[in-house]
């Protein structure tokens, strides 16, 4: 697999006490555990099974995944920005590796 | 050589067994409900799923569910081989409850959103998402 990235879209403004969307994406081939290869066996299960968003060191959004999310997988929601801060993303692999990215927010 | 009654036979028996895994397959989504509700009862509506009508590539079906006044979301796609699609618990930084994602869709079927409301029921919705090309193959 290629290096994983994650990527972030917020917005480019909002004030404090806002709700603002937030889109994440991050490469990754979420093996199914269904699939077989040319050689009939099937193929382990791989998959990002758990992905967070804190602001603020608040929880967000803590979202349990399963094999039937796909590939690189996308995740747009709301969250609510009452300062300027932090945007704390963790991907937790099956492979037991931990991706993370940090989005500082100003708020207006 | 075969009679004409052979034929009928034989067509009955294949169809017996070609409904089997009809049958089968309502048990691990009664399941996955079951696990997420502990057999609570589930009120209709209240979740509002935005979801292609016809999906050309199973691989990645867009998904948006929103449910005003939930704290988590259960997604199931009754007809794919683990029905579990995720499950989204809002935070007390959520700004909305509400979730976008991209999904795989075995064959065309049922998707279903189960909303945890903040008093602890449950209410649902359910699309259904025909597909052209599914996404569990290999």
């Amino acid at each position: 697999m290629t290096e994983v990235r994650p990527r972030i879209r917020l917005p480019r403004s909002a004030s404090a006490g806002d709700s603002i969307v937030v889109k994440t994406l991050i490469n990754h081939d979420m093996e199914s555990g269904q699939r077989r290869n040319s050689a009939g066996e099937t193929i382990p299960r791989q998959i990002i099974n758990r992905f967070t968003c804190e602001f603020n060191g608040v929880m967000v959004l803590d979202a349990a995944l399963e094999p039937a999310i796909s590939a690189n997988p996308y995740m747009e929601f709301e969250a609510v920005v009452p300062e300027s801060g932090d945007f704390v993303f963790t991907w937790y692999d099956d492979n037991g590796e931990v991706y993370t990215a940090t989005e500082t927010f100003e708020v207006s | 050589m075969l009679t004409r009654r052979d034929t009928l036979a034989i067509g009955l028996g294949a169809s017996a067994v070609a409904m089997l895994p009809v049958a089968a397959a309502a048990t691990p989504v009664d399941d996955a409900i079951a696990a997420y509700t502990g057999g609570a009862a589930i009120a209709e509506g209240g979740v509002t799923i935005t979801a292609p009508e016809i999906a050309e590539n199973g691989n990645t079906v867009p998904i948006t569910i929103e449910a005003p006044g939930a704290v988590e979301i259960m997604l199931i796609a009754t007809g794919n081989p683990t029905p579990n699609v995720g499950k989204f618990t809002f935070g007390p930084g959520s700004g909305a409850p509400m979730i976008a994602t991209r999904m795989r869709l075995g064959r065309t079927q049922d998707v279903l959103a189960i909303a945890k409301m903040e008093d602890g029921s449950f209410a649902s919705t359910s699309v259904e998402v025909k597909v052209t090309i599914g996404g569990c193959g290999g």
